[in-house]
């Protein structure tokens, strides 16, 4: 297991796939090591300990000051060589995806991203092709895929496993060691970050208000603007939005924007594309708005509203304010 | 790649999607890089090829790269629909060695972050490490400055910035740029592009597609609300219900 870290603290989407390694070692019968690349991530060892890991072994070397990814391949391609895994695990996020990409150019060896837990243990015998679940097209569709090679990568689909600590914690023993890391590594560290912005985005906002090519200009989104604001909620929209320049992409919902999650979204004006379907399908309620009774994301909404937005929007803010008064 | 509507489909073998009833397009990260390169070139000279991996069809995809301005488009052709991240990469480095010595060194190379189709998020970060240069994916702007490219990208609401020596590589997202649209002179133009056909063998990798599926359908549960403005007391009540109000 790969432990994906920023400066030491461990990413949520990491004890996701800590909890599919552990039932991928069940499965293997063989051990769970956790590796974690830099000093600062060093206090990890305990919790990973709870959640599975046998050993933890942390990789330290000068060139190790910050996020790397060929650091962290190197990092990792040494112990594949000294440990001779029967697979390497991380988690599906930007991170994950890119430093397990790297340690597979190493190894010249295949890399199945995006790998679903279900149904593991007939398909992963433990010398010979696996066969596993693998999400595409941004989770519209799926693939049952064959892999073959002495030590297997994968990551693991965000969201795909619920994270849980082991009902009986492993000893996460804590063993340091020191890559050989190449120089040109260094190249491809973190050079400068500016911090996290606090309030609300996109992803973690409780409320999206969402608008598609129906709200017709980037002025139509002022009362979507007004929504958002009166629900304490944050403004959405589709591609065919950003495409015409209405608003930044990085309100955009879907699979290529953001996947978000929250408790409601209200979706005005979107048909309900696939692509834009994978990023709304997280929130946990849906309120389509739409002149269409059979637009796709009517059809899969949990409530609707079937009419024009440039009406229904305004009618909505005003009932909630009238409401308090 | 297809580009779907409101479901995809799936052959009945499972071997590929049903392409039966749609078109095809270029995917949006790629359709970034392109934009990416075009940008870059006209801020600092030079001049923009378009390689695309795929069946002949692919063809339309170049012209259209071509109808904004790119200089060059090379089709690596195959027979099968799709070839596996290694096979693909390693076919991607032939063509690009081939190129190079022609013309001389690509200062930089341009991928989007994952496929939308097969979503590997590995054939650039391959090809970059076979021709030995650093690569970063994920960007969200890139700027080149003397002999060094500026990469920034977020990671869950960090913003990481990266130094890379030219030549490189750099795979991109949406949102890095906003692609422009052919101009109908750009258009009529493309008609005419020459569309560099470069065959190439590559051994394929390990791993092989066994079938497509379509994820599990969620049961439709839909209550619809009523009609027009007269319905928003009812949505007040869907959102006191769900604890948002
Ligand atoms: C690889 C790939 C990735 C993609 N990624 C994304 C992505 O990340 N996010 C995304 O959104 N799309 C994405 N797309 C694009 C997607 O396929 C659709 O083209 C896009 O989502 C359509 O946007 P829309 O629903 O706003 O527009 P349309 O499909 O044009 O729908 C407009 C809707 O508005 C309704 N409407 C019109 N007027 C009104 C009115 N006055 N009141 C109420 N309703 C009205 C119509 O009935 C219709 O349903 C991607 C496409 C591809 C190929
Ligand atoms: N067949 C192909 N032709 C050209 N470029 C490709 C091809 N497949 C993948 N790529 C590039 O590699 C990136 C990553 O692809 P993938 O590893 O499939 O997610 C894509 O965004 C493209 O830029």
């Amino acid at each position: 297991m790969f432990v994906e870290h920023d400066r030491g603290a461990v990413v949520p989407a990491a004890f996701e796939a800590l909890t599919f390694g552990r039932a991928l070692a069940v499965a293997l019968g063989a051990e769970l090591h956790a590796v974690t690349v830099g000093m600062p991530a060093d206090a990890a060892a305990t919790e990973l300990g709870d959640f599975g890991a046998v050993v933890v072994h942390q990789a330290h070397h000068d060139l190790l000051t910050d996020y790397g990814a060929d650091a962290s391949a190197d990092a990792l391609a040494d112990l594949v060589g000294s440990l001779g895994p029967a697979a390497v695990v991380a988690c599906g996020t930007d991170r994950g995806n890119e430093v397990l990409a790297q340690l597979a150019a190493r190894l010249d060896a295949p890399f199945v991203a995006n790998v679903l837990p279900d149904d593991l243990a007939p398909h992963v015998p433990a010398d010979a092709s696996w066969e596993l679940t693998r999400v595409r097209w941004g989770g519209s569709l799926l693939e049952r895929t064959t892999v073959t090679a002495p030590v297997k990568l994968l990551t693991v689909a965000l969201h795909a496993v619920e994270a849980a600590a082991d009902a009986s914690p492993a000893a996460g023993e804590a063993r340091p060691y020191t890559p050989a890391i190449d120089p040109a590594a260094a190249v491809t560290i973190v050079r400068e970050r500016v911090e996290r912005q606090s309030g609300q985005t996109l992803a973690t906002a409780a409320v999206v208000v969402g608008g598609g090519r129906g709200v017709g200009s980037a002025e139509g989104f002022a009362p979507l603007e007004d929504l958002a604001a009166e629900l304490g909620g944050v403004v959405g929209c589709s591609r065919a939005v950003t495409n015409n320049g209405w608003r930044n992409h990085t309100d955009q919902v879907g699979q290529t924007g953001t996947r978000i999650g929250a408790d409601v979204y209200f979706a005005c004006g979107i048909s309900g594309a696939i692509q834009h379907w994978v990023g709304a399908s997280g929130a946990k309620c849906i309120i389509a708005i739409n002149t269409d009774p059979a637009a796709n994301m009517v059809m899969k909404a949990d409530y609707a509203v079937i009419g024009d937005l440039h009406e229904i929007v305004p009618a909505i803010t005003a009932a909630i304010r009238t409401g308090r008064g | 790649m297809p580009a779907p509507g409101a479901r995809i489909n799936v052959t009945a073998d499972g071997q590929a999607v049903d392409t039966a009833n749609l078109g095809f397009t270029m995917s949006p990260h790629e359709e970034c890089a392109l934009e990416a390169g075009l940008a870059l070139v006209e801020a600092h000279g030079g001049s923009v090829t378009a390689l695309t991996l795929g069946p002949v069809d692919a063809e339309e995809q170049l012209r259209y790269a071509a109808s904004l301005g790119v200089g060059a488009v090379v089709l690596v052709p195959i027979d099968d629909l799709d070839w596996d991240p290694q096979r693909t990469a390693r076919a991607i480095t032939t063509a690009i060695t081939e190129l190079e010595a022609a013309d001389g060194p690509f200062d930089l190379v341009v991928f989007g972050n994952e496929s939308a189709d097969s979503g590997g998020f590995q054939v650039g970060i391959r090809v970059a490490r076979a021709q030995a240069r650093p690569m970063v994916t994920g960007a969200k702007g890139i700027r080149v400055e003397g002999d060094v490219v500026r990469v920034q990208r977020e990671i869950d609401g960090v913003q990481e910035v990266y130094e890379l020596p030219l030549p490189a590589m750099v795979g991109v997202k949406e949102g890095v740029n906003l692609p422009r649209y052919p101009t109908m002179k750009g258009r009529l133009a493309s008609r005419k592009a020459v569309v560099n056909s470069t065959p190439v063998a590559a051994a394929a990798g390990g791993q092989t597609m066994v079938h497509l599926m379509p994820p599990p359908e969620q049961a439709s549960h839909l209550v619809v609300l009523g009609e027009g403005p007269a319905a928003a007391p009812a949505v007040v009540d869907v959102l006191v219900e769900r604890g948002v109000l």
